[in-house]
Formats: structure tokens, sequence, C-alpha cells
């Protein structure tokens, strides 16, 4: 079965009717974070109650991707009045189902004027909390595949490869590599046999972005991976998602055979000689998989390990083909540049950081959740206005960005533009896109020695620099945290950070001594007072005497 | 590592096309498919190495081998970096050489290297790269932890106190004998070589006794049965026979 542009409008207008044939649309939240709360008990009791009072023709209950606002879960948001409800449980069911056509109920009203909802400029997410991510038609009827549908039919392979370097689109996984120039080197390969991984193996502490995006919206993962077959010569795709985020797992393999189904993906998409097909593989715990080569490997059946580059994936990949790999992210931005022009994208952001970019905020943070903002947004938005500020009255310290191989910035840069150039200019990385905030009462070295640590236990093993430097690292800030260090073990702390960050084999090892350096170049005082003073400046090294 | 693998670090490179470039202001001459390290070799021009034995894939895994290129910041390694036209190659910058000296001795507090008990004193790999490169002390702490000895086999035995992962047992057994007995476990600095799936050496169904993996190893993690201190000496010289046999076109094996 093959669909036309017909077809495809005709599934999203009989979807769309279908949709506001309910006057009531009733939408809960059934991403990880508000399922941990119980939302799906939630929904099932609305659903029940709904039918109880026999009003499931005019009031629907839909389960929709993240909301954004995780912390105040479960969220349900009423879609035609436009009201949001926060920690809404089973009791207060017949409140709301009571509620509906009047007024509100008050006490469960999440303000959803806040700046937490207002300051967002919604594009990949455009669909999160809005459409099921387990019905391709609500995709569809959100314009979904039509990016798809012009990419194949009325663009060249080397328009769609323009349009995506006129967007001025960065990999979101990180490293910021230009999205175009990537995809033209891979188009630019001569072999016949060219893979599209979808980078899924999001590993940072507190980062979240691409399993929303994947319980939320997976059809426009997918959708955009087709473009990127389609403008490199590719015809095969594969996702490589970590196994610890099942529903993820289950809605993008829902997804892909919803797509084949229809013949969205498949042989002779759209009546056209372009043919694609995706696989999921899963992840098996590694942190350093996440890496490109390490990916590879995984995928191919082989350890977990990265190889050193050149040559790179894009020309020397998976199966020895030229393959080519972006985040989960960048492949969700595609069907918006597609459908809308790279110019249009290339209007949003900063000059060289072009469009949004979805941060998971966490840490000491009043509204801890999933945004997305404009590149350029300054840290203090993000941390004071969007973020709401720091809970309990403390005094903000730092916000940690980049996961394990970013750093922590300190209030000074508070003001600071966020894009690559100048969160690489303070020593810390865009990364994945985990901002963490700290308060007063953080410990930076502690905060260090966590991030270590981390890197410790991930570290492949495989380029003695990262394997032992890590451990020999994480040692010196369990010394210094415990108050036995010597000024001598601070220069070796910084000598070893120098040799890892130089003579280490791939990323992890390179950036893992991030963390520390930022610290010590921001916080040095709270190392010091550590080492000569004996004492924690924030108190939380708890082994410690107070402050005299 | 699985018998996929491929041998080279590439396939699709083109040994017929030549380049010329330097290494140390040295002008020298290298066919497409020969890394850094091959080509120093040729010109006489020595670079430490350590994971690297002729004959064997390329790991690029110690970064004993890092050498500078102008223009780059990064380090890159020797053994898996193939030389561009005009580029200019230095081995022995004073940055390089501090490095390797500082790699050298994170390896030697990774495990315990006791030189004056080991059967290999005199004749490691580790210990001349140590005399080599002038390491005389080690700045970093010891970290001293608690491995084992495998005597399970009838005639070698594998002390992982000594072992400096360098994989060259793991490779030689799956791509010279195929046998493939030996792997690896774990990751990052609790990772260990094993035989088979962790199984005694001595009990292991696919091991065939070759002892390669003995003659390779470049320290005395892997000896055989009844030497005493300093009396192991390894011997390599089935490498380069069995690859010319083979008709593999490789480098020969120098030292």
């Amino acid at each position: 079965m093959t669909l036309n542009i017909e077809d495809l409008h005709q599934i999203a207008n009989i979807e769309k009717d279908r949709i506001e044939g309910f006057q009531h649309r009733i939408n809960v939240c059934v991403a990880a974070g508000c399922l941990s709360c119980g939302s799906n008990i939630l929904k099932e009791s609305l659903e029940k109650e709904v039918s109880r009072r026999g009003i499931d023709n005019w009031c629907k209950v839909r389960g929709v991707g993240c909301l954004g606002l995780c912390k105040a879960g479960p969220l349900i948001a009423m879609e035609t009045s436009g009201t949001y409800y926060q920690g809404v449980t089973v009791a207060d069911v017949t409140d709301i189902l009571d509620s509906l056509g009047g007024s509100p109920v008050s006490r469960l009203v999440c303000p959803s004027d806040a700046p937490f909802f207002r300051r967002q400029s919604r594009l990949v997410s455009e669909n999160c909390g809005r459409i099921d991510p387990e019905r391709i038609e609500e995709y569809i009827a959100e314009g979904g595949y039509e990016g798809l549908y012009l990419a194949l039919t009325e663009m060249t392979r080397q328009e769609v490869i323009e349009q995506v370097t006129t967007s001025g689109l960065r990999g979101r996984g990180g490293a910021g590599f230009p999205t175009g120039l990537k995809w033209r080197t891979v188009s630019k390969t001569t072999d016949v046999v060219k893979f599209v991984i979808c980078n899924a193996d999001e590993g940072d502490p507190g980062a979240f972005m691409d399993r929303s995006v994947l319980e939320s919206d997976p059809h426009r993962v997918i959708e955009g991976m087709a473009v990127a077959g389609y403008a490199t010569g590719a015809s095969q795709g594969f996702i490589y998602v970590r196994a610890e985020y099942p529903l993820a797992v289950k809605r993008l393999r829902l997804a892909l055979s919803q797509a084949e189904r229809l013949g969205l993906l498949g042989n002779n998409i759209f009546n056209t000689t372009f043919s694609f097909n995706v696989k999921v593989r899963l992840g098996a715990g590694a942190f350093v998989c996440g890496e490109e080569t390490a990916l590879i490997a995984s995928i191919e059946g082989r350890m977990g390990r990265p190889r050193p580059k050149p040559p790179f994936p894009a020309e020397y990949g998976l199966w020895e083909h030229p393959t080519l790999i972006n985040n989960v992210e960048t492949f969700a931005t595609i069907p918006l540049i597609i459908r809308k022009g790279g110019a249009w994208l290339a209007g949003i952001g900063t000059e060289k950081s072009k469009g949004t970019k979805v941060f998971a905020l966490a840490g000491r943070i009043v509204n801890t959740g999933l945004i997305e903002i404009p590149m350029g947004t300054s840290l203090r938005d993000i941390v004071f206005d969007i973020g709401g500020g720091i809970p309990d009255g403390k005094r903000f310290k730092a916000v940690q960005t980049g996961g394990p191989s970013g750093g922590c910035i300190p209030e000074q840069f508070l003001d600071m533009p966020v894009d690559y150039e100048s969160l690489v200019q303070v020593g810390s990385i865009m990364g994945s896109g985990g901002m963490i905030v700290m308060d007063e009462s953080s410990c930076m070295v502690d905060v260090a020695r966590f991030f270590m640590e981390f890197c410790m236990s991930e570290s492949c093993g495989k380029c003695v620099p990262c394997r032992v430097g890590t451990r020999q690292i994480h040692d010196l800030l369990c010394k210094i945290t415990a108050n036995q260090a010597t000024p001598a073990d601070l220069a070796m702390l910084e000598d070893l950070c120098d040799l890892m960050k130089n003579t280490s084999l791939c990323g992890l090892g390179q950036s893992a001594p991030n963390p520390v350096l930022t610290t010590l170049n921001y916080f040095r005082d709270e190392y010091l007072s550590h080492i000569h003073d004996k004492c924690c400046l924030a108190g939380a090294c708890k082994p410690l005497k107070e402050v005299p | 590592m699985s018998n996929q693998q491929p041998k080279k670090l590439r396939t699709d490179l083109n040994p017929s096309r030549l380049l010329t470039f330097k290494i140390n202001d040295q002008d020298v001459s290298a066919r497409e498919d020969e890394s850094i390290l091959a080509i120093a070799r040729q010109n006489d021009i020595t670079i430490p190495t350590l994971c690297h034995l002729d004959g064997l894939s390329e790991r690029g895994a110690c970064r004993i081998c890092i050498v500078e290129i102008k223009g780059s910041v990064k380090l890159l390694p020797a053994c898996v970096t193939l030389p561009r036209q005009d580029m200019e190659v230095i081995t022995h910058s004073e940055r390089v050489i501090c490095y390797r000296k500082k790699i050298l001795e994170l390896i030697f507090t990774e495990r315990n290297h006791v030189c004056s008990v080991c059967v290999s004193n005199g004749h490691c790999e580790l210990q001349n790269l140590a005399v080599e490169l002038g390491v005389s002390h080690v700045r970093y702490n010891y970290l001293y932890p608690r491995h084992g000895v495998d005597a399970s086999h009838s005639r070698f035995s594998v002390d992982h106190n000594r072992c400096v992962l360098c994989l060259r047992c793991v490779r030689v057994c799956d791509e010279i004998e195929g046998a493939h007995t030996w792997d690896l476990m774990g990751r990052g600095i609790t990772s260990r070589v094993i035989t088979d799936l962790n199984q005694p050496w001595g009990t292991s169904e696919t091991c065939t006794g070759c002892g390669k993996c003995v003659q390779v190893c470049p320290t005395g993690a892997l000896s055989e049965k009844g030497k005493s201190v300093a009396e192991m000496i390894k011997r390599r010289q089935f490498l380069p026979y069995l690859q010319m046999m083979r008709g593999r076109h490789e480098e020969p094996w120098q030292k």
C-alpha cells in the first residue's frame, strides 16, 4: 500500500473531525514522569467515570506526551478551555468532570500563563502534550509526514541538504557539529550501502529530553530519519535507544509498525523510488555507547568500545559503510525545516546557534521539568524566570550543563546567552541539554567527585589515561572531600586532568575532567578550604567539622 | 572482539596511492595504507609502543605512541593514524615525551608491577619502556588492587597483577590461532582478561595450548610454568613466519 498526499490529508481530516467532535478533551500526560506519579491510574478512572456518566460522546480522555512541568505531575490539560491541572489524584476525578463547561477547579489549577509556559517556544516539542503518541493519525493531523512527502516528491536530495544547511541546525547531541555538513559528507560518499542511525542512548545524569521526545512524539523522529535517508542515499535506519527507557522503546516500536502499515516506511514510499526501513536496537546500559564509534560497535554486536577517529563514521561507519549519526532532537527538528524552510529556523536563535533547544531542568530548582527555548536565552532567564528560581530561599551557586562532560557555570555568567560557543568559552558544553542547578548547600568538590565517580564507572577501560586517570582523579577528590589532601594533591589533580584531556581516546575521556576543571577554576576556594582549613565551605561534606 | 571484526583498521584504502610527508623534519614517503608508526620505523625513527605488535590488528589504546602533528592541537596515536600529504609529524617534542611518561606511570600504578620478583624481569617491555622513557619514579598513588593468579593450565599461568590490558593475547588468540579463548570482561578499571566464559584456564575447551598468548605478552602476566625470576624470555619468531606463510603483506615484525 502506498499513500499519496490526498490520502494523507484525508487521514488528517478524519482525525481532526473525530477530535473536534468532542466538546471537551481531557489530555492526561502519560510520559514517564507523570506515569511514575500514577497518571495511568488517573486516566483509567477518568475514562471509567466518563463512561459511567454516559458523557463519552462529547467528552474524550486522551493520553498525551510530556506537558513539561514534571515536578507538578500528574498533569492534566483541558484542551478546550486551556486550563492545566497539577498534582491530580484519583479523588479529584469527580470534581474535574463536574467542572466541565463551568469554572475550573481552583485548588488544582496550574497557572498556564506562568513564565514556565509563556517563555517557551516549542518547536521540537510542539506536539508533546497535544497528541496521543500511540496514534499515528494524530501526528498526521498535526501535519506529520507532510515534510517527508514534500522532500520525496518536490525536492531533490541536494535541495533537502541545502535547506538543512541554510537552517544552520547543529547537532543536538552535544558537540554541535553542523548537521547540513554532516549530511552532505555522507551524501557525497560513493558507497551504494549507507546507514542512518538515530542516537537515543541518552545517558547524562539529569537529562531526559530524548526520552520525552520519543515518548511524546516518536513519529517526528522517524520522519526526520526518513528524510535523512532520502537526502544521504541510505535505505536502512537504526534507532539505538537505551533499554532503560522501556516506554520509549514500546512507543517507538508501535510507531514503526504504524508507519510501516501505512506505507510511510518500507518500499516505494509515496510512490517514489525511495525505500527506507528503521529498526530499533537496544543499548545494554553503557554510557560510552553514546559515543558514535562505540554505538556502531554495539549495533554490530561487538563490545561497545570506541575506536580511534578518523576514519569518521560518515565515511567508514556501520559494517564499514558510510553512516549518518544524529541525535533524537536533531532528527526531530528536520520535519519542521522541510515544512517551513531552512530560512525560517535560521531566523530563530543566535548568530551561530540556530533554532531552539530542549533542556531538562533538574536539581535545586522550583520548576523541575522539560523546557524548550530559543538559543541565546540567558541562563538567568532559564533558572529564575522559567525555572522559578531556587526553592527554600537558598542562594544560587552554579548550574551544571552537559552532564559528566560539561562544567559548572557560576553566578557571574548568569547573564550569558546559552549557545554552543558561549558555553565552551566558560569551560562547559551544550551537551545533550541537561541542566542541574545547585544552591549554596552543594559542595562543588563533592559535585566534581560525583561526576568523576560516574565517569570512572562508565569508562570502558580501553585507553590507559581514561581507565586509570578517572580512578586516580576520583581517589584524589575523595581525599580532598575527606579533608586529608595536601596542596601537592591539588597540583596532581590538575596534572591528571590535563593528561586525560589531551591523551584520551574518545570524547568521554577527553571531556571527563571538565567538571573538575571548571570547579577548580570558579570554586577554587572550596578546594583550598578543604585542603588548608580542613572544612567544607558549603557544609555538605558530612564527616567534617563546621566552619569555625 | 569477535571474529567479524575487520583485521585492519579500515579496508577502503588504496595501497597504490603514495604520498610524502615529514617526520621530525625528515622527508619520508608512504603508501596510503601505512600508519605513521610503520613509516617512522622504516626510517629508523623510534616511537615507543606498548599495545602495538606487528602482525596483530591495531587498537590505538595504550596511548604511548602519541605524536604531535603540526597545526593540530590533538595528540594522535602513531599506530592508527594515517599520514596525509605534507603532514608534519613530531615524534619527540617535550610535550609528547612528558605525556608518554605520565601514561606509563599510570600503567605502573594500576596493578602490582613488582619487577624484583617477576619472571620477566630484564625481558619485560614495560620495564624497557620505563628505562627508555626515563621513568625513574612514579608520582601518582599506587592503587594496589587485589588480583589473582590462574595457574590451572598445565603449562602456562596468568598473573593478573602484571597485566597491562594491551589485549595482545586476545588478538593473537583470535586473529592468528583462531581459537578466541581469551577475551575481556568488566569495564574501566575493573576490566580483566578471561579465558572462555571466565573459567579457569586449565578447564578451557577452546584453548589449543599453543602458547602464542604467552609469547606476545609484553610483561610477566602470561608466562610458562617452571620459570623463575627473570627467566621468562618471550619467543615471537612464529608471528612474522605465520604472517609470511599466510601471504599477508604486513610489515615484517621487527623487535
